[in-house]
């Protein structure tokens, strides 16, 4: 069984590069920016932050809701269709996430500006034109926008894999249609709407483009504290803590959703 | 119901697209607001070819993604190999740590990379160790995750007895390596470096935090430009890449239906090739 060996490489850099770096993430978040001595000031000083933890857990946590609504009728779309449109719509899904979120999130901003695009055909329109941009609203948009296809996709993986004769069994049994969707094929996908809500939820709670582009200081999520933390407070430490409380709350929010279901919603997550 | 989800369907595809179509037909717009379309010209892709320092960006970051993506793929195909032959319990472990990168979100593997290489530095007592290293390194490792999960599940389809008739008819492991078990998962590894490859393309979020002046990539570039006035030259830039990864889906859709439909034409083993299709 000498194929093992072949992954030593392997485990070497992961403990480098993933393991040792959370520890390293440990240190920084208590101990002194200074002295680098422990400390709990930086953890202590995340009381100060609460709001803007709160705010990016709820802004998120609409986003993903969003996101499962709208996604939803689309992934069970994807699942019903033939074997090759199957494959041209996933392509479709997967396009987007493929290009630069930067740009595209920049085009919501032309979009959504006071003199940008939606405004510009409203005035044409006589109409007048709508605070859009600088709102909750427009980061919940560019959140929903960016990180859909991360619903769509483990939620059609899943739905294509329920087995119509399920389906056959529940409408001979005398159920109709809303009856069929609600007691058979909504638990069952279940695991694709935990990871599917965990995928969206992740990458929205720490984003600091899509808030500093479609926001305003009153927006303000986590990821634009660390940021600023990084490349214009510099300090590290306070960084690293918030980073870690980040890490926490997203362990604790994923750990919830996973005992809900009773799933850990891991296989529907490989394409 | 049924014509509620096709609405719904292409409402939400309209909505994923409308960002891109404006983008593109900015590409196109002689003026610089994007908002208001002047005249249509080429000017832009002329533009872009004749401005060195962009041209240099897209190098970089092509050069980082060859490389990172080239190295996550060897690296990462041995280790499925290895972890594949695993015992159950040390398995899950290692997949646990392979995951660490995938679920955690991408600014707390950047600033944690940043963290180990500030600490790095500071051992080493320099001011900086950020750039075209701790670049390809951060790389790297979140690609690795990708070409593992892409190519463990091959390994799982595969008929184990292939291995072993190999290794009786004479081969050296290595050799049953080389000739039938790397044939046999070579999907599910192109598959994983072409995923590689974008990302770690794409990446900015992890970039911008182990990056220094010295080495930077196109990502980075764009956002460091957005607090600036944008140049239209990286609206033509933007089409070009999206002419670029629409082949690459292509190619590796006819890869995929090539696989599948090689596989169909053998028996079954386990009944799981089927789903592939």
């Amino acid at each position: 069984m000498r194929n093992r060996l072949l992954s030593a490489p392997y485990l070497v850099w992961v403990v480098l590069f993933t393991v040792v770096p959370l520890g390293v993430v440990f240190y920084f978040a208590f101990t002194d920016s200074i002295t680098g001595r422990f400390t709990l000031a930086n953890m202590a000083g995340m009381a100060t932050y609460l709001p803007i933890i709160m705010r990016s857990i709820w802004l998120s946590l609409i986003s993903a809701m969003i996101c499962l609504v709208i996604g939803y009728p689309v992934a069970y779309c994807i699942a019903q269709a033939s074997p090759t449109r199957q494959k041209f719509y996933l392509m479709l899904v997967m396009l987007p996430m493929c290009m630069s979120f930067l740009l595209r999130t920049l085009a919501w901003v032309s979009l959504l500006e006071d003199t940008g695009i939606i405004n510009n055909f409203l005035r044409a329109l006589g109409l007048t034109p709508l605070p859009l941009i600088r709102t909750n609203g427009a980061v919940v948009l560019g959140m929903v926008y960016n990180y859909i296809p991360y619903m769509i996709l483990p939620l059609s993986t899943v739905i294509m894999k329920i087995d119509p004769r399920l389906i056959e069994a529940a409408q001979d049994l005398g159920c109709n249609n809303a009856m069929v969707f609600r007691r058979v094929v909504l638990p069952l996908s279940v695991p694709g709407i935990v990871s599917g809500v965990t995928m969206v939820f992740v990458p929205a709670v720490s984003t600091f483009y899509i808030s500093q582009k479609l926001g305003s200081t009153g927006t303000t999520l986590i990821g634009d504290v660390i940021e600023s933390q990084f490349k214009a407070a510099y300090n590290p430490n306070l960084g690293a803590a918030m980073s870690l409380v980040l890490m926490v709350l997203i362990f604790l929010c994923v750990g919830a959703m996973n005992r809900f279901s009773g799933t850990d919603g891991e296989e529907v997550m490989a394409p | 119901m049924k014509r509620f989800n096709k609405v719904m369907t292409a409402l939400v595809f309209l909505f994923l697209y409308i960002p891109m179509i404006v983008l593109l037909v900015a590409s196109f717009n002689s003026g610089t607001d994007v908002a208001a379309f002047k005249s249509f010209t080429f000017s832009q892709y002329g533009e872009l070819f004749r401005d060195d320092s962009l041209l240099r960006l897209l190098r970089n970051s092509i050069l980082i993604a060859v490389l990172s993506s080239f190295l996550a793929t060897v690296l990462g195909t041995m280790a499925a190999v290895g972890i594949h032959h695993m015992r159950a319990r040390l398995r899950r472990l290692v997949l646990t740590a392979t995951d660490i990168p995938m679920t955690n979100p991408d600014i707390v593997t950047g600033v944690s990379l940043a963290l180990l290489f500030a600490f790095v530095g500071r051992l080493l007592h320099t001011n900086s160790i950020l750039g075209f290293w701790t670049l390809l390194i951060a790389h790297v490792t979140f690609d690795l995750p990708y070409v593992i999960l892409s190519v463990m599940p091959k390994l799982g389809q595969m008929d184990p007895d292939l291995e072993e008739a190999a290794l009786d008819l004479g081969c050296t492991p290595m050799q049953a390596l080389r000739k039938v078990v790397l044939p046999e998962i070579m999907p599910g590894v192109v598959s994983g470096a072409l995923m590689a490859f974008t990302m770690s393309l794409d990446d900015f979020v992890i970039s911008y935090f182990v990056t220094g002046s010295g080495f930077v990539t196109l990502p980075v570039e764009i956002y460091n430009y957005t607090k600036k006035p944008i140049q239209p030259k990286i609206y033509a830039l933007f089409s070009l890449m999206f002419a670029a990864i629409l082949l690459i889906m292509v190619v590796m859709n006819l890869l995929q239906l090539r696989d599948s439909g090689a596989r169909r034409g053998r028996p079954q083993h386990d009944g799981r090739g089927a789903e592939t299709n």
